[in-house]
């Protein structure tokens, strides 16, 4: 079973626990590649909004305050900018505000290569607003552990998915050695490109610790990574899909913090990307890893 | 078009029974009542440090909205303590939410802007502008209740609330949306900001939609003719006799509250509405006089 699968097990059960799929283009499964189930209907709580963007946000904000957990997809997570407005200012503050709970499930997927608004990960929004959780599975097992952890809580959560784990059917573990150079914390779809530019960096016998960072917010830096971070001779690097003044920025403060390393981060340039193959603007490849990994070691 | 008399059906006062008028100037006179302590608290200084929202001259729709959409779950705007209060909210947590009390309906969080009940299911407001009303079709979507999405004549003009009037009238749901037209966004009038009404955007959508005055009998009647064609919009045209957070006074286009005592007199009713505006004053100001000491003795 894959990601993609997983993700469809997932929403099968949640309507068949009397929850609700709320989003844009979901009859056929057209928006969500292949993560959608194609035989549940509107009787089933697989339910097509307007492509009103905003207000579908808070659409499935009021059905949420209904006691109906919805899940709520939204194709690109560059339409986020549209769509968290309602979410972020309602179902993330309506418990501490009212004591009302407010849980939504919010499938907000990333892409590489879809130009100046649609592609890659915007997680960042939502991280900086308290009241909401932040996840960025990339494995089936992952993608189980979030939604487990919204049904046994009242809070909304976000769910930064990125189109590059639909196809991964194996789980993955962080890698952690007695004495490395430098500790890599990967977020999203940075994962997979992480461990291909640990293999570089090996062949050059330079040691990499690579952490899996599923929780974005709240945060923790646990004891193994302090730890690891702190034996790391040249501190660490954080990657992620999303702009580098963003929560990658946030997360490499609290690791320095805890550690007293230097920590350094790389994601998406502090530019806007275009369409054109030579004007993209995607998640580090393992080349760029590995060229700032070098970089880093050279510098200090 | 916008006037005292815009849509008013001549005897129409009639079809009520004595103890429906009864009520529904009951909860005007307490809605007056506290929107005047809430302004004489307020223009003291000392009390409350926000932002308040007061809808005096404005208290006839929420009050017959009450006698005629009883027990819907509400999505109020900002400007909603009349909607609180005739929908039978509790008044001492409304006072004490003024006040910045924990005690308070959204326990101080809120403050003016942002009250709920859950006795009486009315939902919080976050503040922004128009978001009631889509949050309230999402609810409406996922509990197939009846509902009341209150909204204001500007933020009517959010982009999102047209989308969700749109979702509404797609899903048929269950759905009274009502503008609180007062024609005044802060102090710019309507005309300035849009060239179109929203009853025409609503018919645009396939809703039912009338537009009338705040003559709280007219508002009883169409609620009542609406309630079997949901989702449907009634644009009310009011006057608000405060400025926009409680400021200076507003000159407004109609004295709603003294037509409706002009009808009272016509109907005999002019003695027991004097009783009870007399009682609703006593019975606020004692609360208010209360919560204020209680509320000094813990300080």
């Amino acid at each position: 079973m894959n990601t993609s699968d997983k993700i469809q097990e997932v929403i099968r059960k949640h309507l068949a626990s009397g929850g609700i799929i709320l989003g844009q283009c979901l009859v056929g499964g057209g928006s969500a590649s292949n993560t959608l189930p194609t035989e549940l209907t509107e009787k089933d709580g697989f339910i097509d909004l307007s492509m009103a963007d905003v207000a579908g946000g808070a659409i499935a904000v009021g059905a949420a305050l209904a006691g109906k957990r919805p899940i709520y997809l939204v194709r690109f997570q560059g339409f986020q900018w549209y769509n968290a407005t309602t979410i972020l200012n309602y179902a993330a503050k309506s418990k501490e505000m009212w004591g009302i709970p407010c849980p939504i499930f919010v499938r907000s997927l990333g892409t590489d290569s879809a130009g100046p608004v649609a592609g890659n990960c915007h997680h960042s929004i939502y991280t900086r607003m308290p009241g909401v959780f932040v996840c960025a599975p990339m494995t089936p097992g992952e993608y189980q552990r979030a939604w487990d952890h919204f049904m046994e809580h009242d809070d909304p959560l976000y769910v930064s998915e990125h189109r590059r784990s639909f196809p991964v059917d194996y789980e993955m573990s962080d890698v952690i050695h007695p004495k490395a150079d430098i500790t890599i914390f990967a977020i999203s779809a940075t994962r997979l490109d992480a461990i291909r530019a640990a293999e570089e960096c090996a062949k050059e016998g330079i040691v990499c610790n690579i952490f899996n960072l599923f929780w974005l917010k709240p945060f923790v830096v646990n004891e193994a990574m302090r730890e690891a971070l702190s034996n790391s001779t040249y501190g660490g690097l954080v990657l992620d899909a999303d702009h580098e003044n963003g929560a990658v920025k946030s997360i490499g403060f609290d690791l320095m913090n805890a550690s007293g390393k230097t920590v350094h981060v790389l994601a998406l340039e502090e530019r806007t990307g275009g369409f054109a193959p030579y004007l993209d603007n995607v998640s580090p490849s393992p080349e760029k890893i590995h060229k700032k990994i070098k970089a880093i070691l050279k510098h200090v | 078009m916008r006037s005292a008399d815009f849509g008013v059906i001549p005897g129409i006062s009639k079809q009520f029974s004595k103890e429906e008028t009864l009520e529904m100037f009951r909860h005007i006179c307490n809605a007056r009542a506290f929107e005047s302590r809430v302004k004489k608290v307020n223009d003291e200084g000392k009390l409350i440090k926000m932002p308040i929202y007061l809808g005096l001259g404005q208290e006839s729709i929420a009050a017959a909205l009450a006698l005629s959409f009883k027990n819907p779950a509400i999505f109020a705007q900002h400007r909603a303590h009349d909607l609180y209060l005739s929908y039978g909210g509790d008044v001492a947590a409304l006072i004490d939410e003024l006040l910045h009390q924990p005690t308070g309906c959204a326990r101080g969080m809120g403050g003016s802007a942002s009250i709920h009940s859950p006795a009486i299911k009315m939902y919080g407001h976050s503040g922004l502008m128009g978001d009631q009303i889509p949050i309230a079709v999402g609810f409406a979507l996922g509990k197939k209740e009846k509902t009341l999405a209150v909204m204001g004549d500007a933020s009517a003009e959010e982009d999102y609330v047209l989308g969700a009037l749109g979702y509404a009238s797609t899903k048929k749901l269950p759905i009274l949306f009502v503008c609180v037209d007062n024609n005044v966004s802060i102090s710019t009038k309507i005309k300035i900001r849009r060239n179109w009404l929203m009853p025409d955007v609503a018919k645009a959508f396939k809703l039912k939609a009338v537009e009338i005055t705040d003559d709280p009998w007219l508002i009883m009647h169409h609620v009542a003719e609406l309630q079997g064609e949901l989702p449907a919009f009634i644009n009310i045209h009011t006057c608000r006799a405060l400025s926009h957070a409680a400021g200076s006074v507003d000159v407004p286009d109609w004295n709603r509250f003294a037509l409706v005592k002009e009808e009272m007199a016509r109907l005999n009713l002019a003695e027991e509405g004097e009783r009870i505006e007399a009682t609703s004053e006593k019975n606020i100001n004692t609360l208010w006089d209360e919560r204020i000491k209680a509320i000094k003795i813990k300080v």
